[in-house]
């Protein structure tokens, strides 16, 4: 099922023509508009009227997440505020947050793209939609919610957290569908299962999660304990919000990405060079239709790979492979890359580990430690100390081998490593650099 | 001729054996016979007590991981050399003990060793063809 026929199955030399079209509109109307970006473009002696072919796309500057606080609050915006009607902001680990604002084309745009993401989710008209992403600031709560009614479907505003009362609304008012970020989802189920209510007897027939990295397994989980599909979707407020690419239901293989909308690169983090299609690198993504606040080459610092192979959907457009991190919350220990989402895919491999973990970074005698806490169940508890020492030792030999790093498992009892209600906290890191 | 022992995971932090004892004495649950195997990150505290289930669920209830277990409780003569016969025994049999603990009957002349084998049948077979007396559960849990 598509939502948009045409556009979702656009012949590539037809998408790609009109990708041009849009690109160099916009980056003649930005150069126009937003001093930021003709200061950039002056300084790289680029004219808009450069822009003659998709490749020269390469040749223009990158926006980063310090130019958005540089240009705290309004300074990006394209558009008059006159004709701004929403403003969100991203939630900012530190200082300032950075400000996205948004023209009525711009919230028709998203809804339809969110809509779209729907229905490549398997979620009909006639779905009742439990919206548990937060509603505020964050664009995961309105994001969804429009592109919900978009597609006719009926949404539940739920927002985030109050959890006894989600399970109260998921069980009275018959969800079929749940949006939340994938942690929230098993700390939904956990719940749960303490009031002694089987996911089985819901209605839910599929999940559609995102806002933080989630790795194949952890699906395999939520997909076990609450009983739907499992869909990851991909989304940041700098480019729109959720809905800019989402798994298809048919293939769950990549994130089909609106193409019609976005541009998307990979690059090598730190060379900047682009990379072709199957390599591993950061996303970068030029948002071609953009009214408030369009953005040239933004490094989302999100890690992926791309292909442009056809899909058994039918989709036309490029899927992006699951997140397998950031290249910011990278974590280098003892000059080894380590990301989170490796760390759990090698946890969630083991029989009976729960998906809680926290990874606890040190700096010991200038030598860094990797310590890793997994909670122990009934499933892997054992009255017998050299079972559970066998567990920890074949934990940590599975890291050094796939990762190469020596870490450290401390076994700890049950619920004490916190759990959240929204992004997960996986790492404290007590180094001090 | 088997007994229930229950085992708990207990983070090796203060406090954490008080408060599983706090717990089971609020709830009306008497300890029989105890053992803790401890390692530097965490123990595992094992238990007989009057009443199993009740222990369990208030345990859990608090977020204990909880398990139970099949053990052995043998009655030895409180003698030099008690223990030995045992033990001769069971090696010659070729049957591994994984952990063993062991306390003083209140009234009685003997002492009571509580092995946990890893052939609990193949052990009990044994103990009882060779004359040993093994208690069972209902008797300790009374105790």
């Amino acid at each position: 099922m598509l939502f948009n026929d045409e556009f979702e199955t656009l012949p590539r030399p037809a998408l790609e023509a009109l990708q041009l079209k849009r690109l160099q509109a916009m980056v003649t109307r930005v150069y126009a508009h937003v001093p930021f970006y003709r200061a950039t473009l002056d300084r790289a002696g680029i004219n808009p009227d450069h822009i003659k072919a998709l490749e020269d796309l390469k040749c223009l500057p990158f926006t980063c997440k310090q130019d958005m606080r540089d240009s705290y609050p309004y300074a990006l915006f394209a558009a008059h505020m006159e004709d701004i009607v929403r403003i969100h902001a991203s939630s900012g680990t530190t200082g300032k947050p950075t400000v996205v604002g948004y023209t009525r084309k711009d919230i028709e745009v998203w809804s339809e793209l969110m809509a779209r993401s729907f229905v490549a989710a398997g979620v009909h008209k006639g779905d009742i939609i439990h919206n548990a992403y937060g509603y505020g600031l964050f664009t995961g709560g309105l994001g969804a919610h429009y592109g919900a009614e978009r597609l006719g479907a009926s949404v539940i505003p739920m927002s985030g957290g109050n959890t006894q009362r989600q399970i109260m609304i998921m069980q009275d008012f018959g969800s079929t569908v749940l949006t939340c970020t994938p942690s929230y989802s098993l700390f939904l189920a956990e719940a749960a299962a303490e009031e002694g209510i089987d996911f089985r007897k819901l209605k839910l027939h599929v999940g559609i999660f995102g806002a933080e990295p989630w790795s194949e397994a952890m699906r395999t989980e939520i997909e076990g304990k609450l009983n739907l599909c499992a869909i990851d979707i991909y989304g940041l407020s700098e480019i729109m919000g959720p809905g800019v690419a989402i798994e298809c239901r048919e293939a769950k293989q990549g994130l089909h990405i609106w193409e019609d909308h976005f541009i998307p690169e990979i690059i090598n983090p730190v060379t900047c060079e682009v990379l072709p299609p199957g390599e591993k690198g950061e996303l970068v993504i030029t948002t071609i239709t953009k009214e408030g606040i369009p953005l040239i080459r933004y490094r989302t610092r999100d890690i992926t790979s791309i292909t442009y192979e056809p899909c058994v959907c039918g989709r036309t457009h490029a899927r992006i492979a699951r997140m397998s991190g950031r290249s910011d919350d990278m974590l280098i220990i003892r000059g080894v890359n380590v990301f989170p989402s490796q760390i759990e895919s090698i946890l969630m491999g083991i029989e009976g580990v729960e998906p809680h973990y926290l990874l606890i970074v040190d700096r010991k005698e200038n030598l860094d430690t990797l310590e890793i806490q997994v909670e122990v169940d009934e499933r892997i508890f054992s009255d017998e100390v050299k079972h559970l020492q066998a567990l920890s030792n074949s934990i940590e030999k599975q890291i050094k081998e796939m990762l190469g790093i020596t870490c450290k498992v401390r076994l700890v009892e049950p619920k004490t490593i916190m759990r959240s209600e929204g992004k997960a906290k996986r790492v404290i890191d007590n180094r001090i650099m | 001729m088997k007994v229930e022992q229950i085992s708990i995971f207990i983070e090796n932090k203060s406090g954490r054996l008080a408060e599983v004892t706090r717990i089971l004495g609020e709830a009306g649950v008497n300890i029989r016979a105890l053992s803790l195997a401890d390692t530097s990150d965490f123990g595992i505290l094992r238990l007989i007590v009057n009443d199993r289930e009740k222990a369990k669920q208030v345990l859990k209830e608090k977020g204990f991981t909880v398990s139970k277990t099949e053990v052995v409780a043998v009655e030895v003569p409180d003698r030099p050399g008690g223990l030995s016969q045992i033990l001769q025994t069971l090696d010659s049999e070729a049957i591994n003990v994984e952990y063993m603990y062991a306390f003083v009957e209140r009234c009685g002349e003997n002492a009571v060793i509580i092995f946990r084998f890893d052939e609990t049948d193949k052990a009990v077979g044994v103990l009882q063809a060779n004359g040993f007396s093994m208690l069972a559960g209902e008797r300790l849990y009374r105790m």
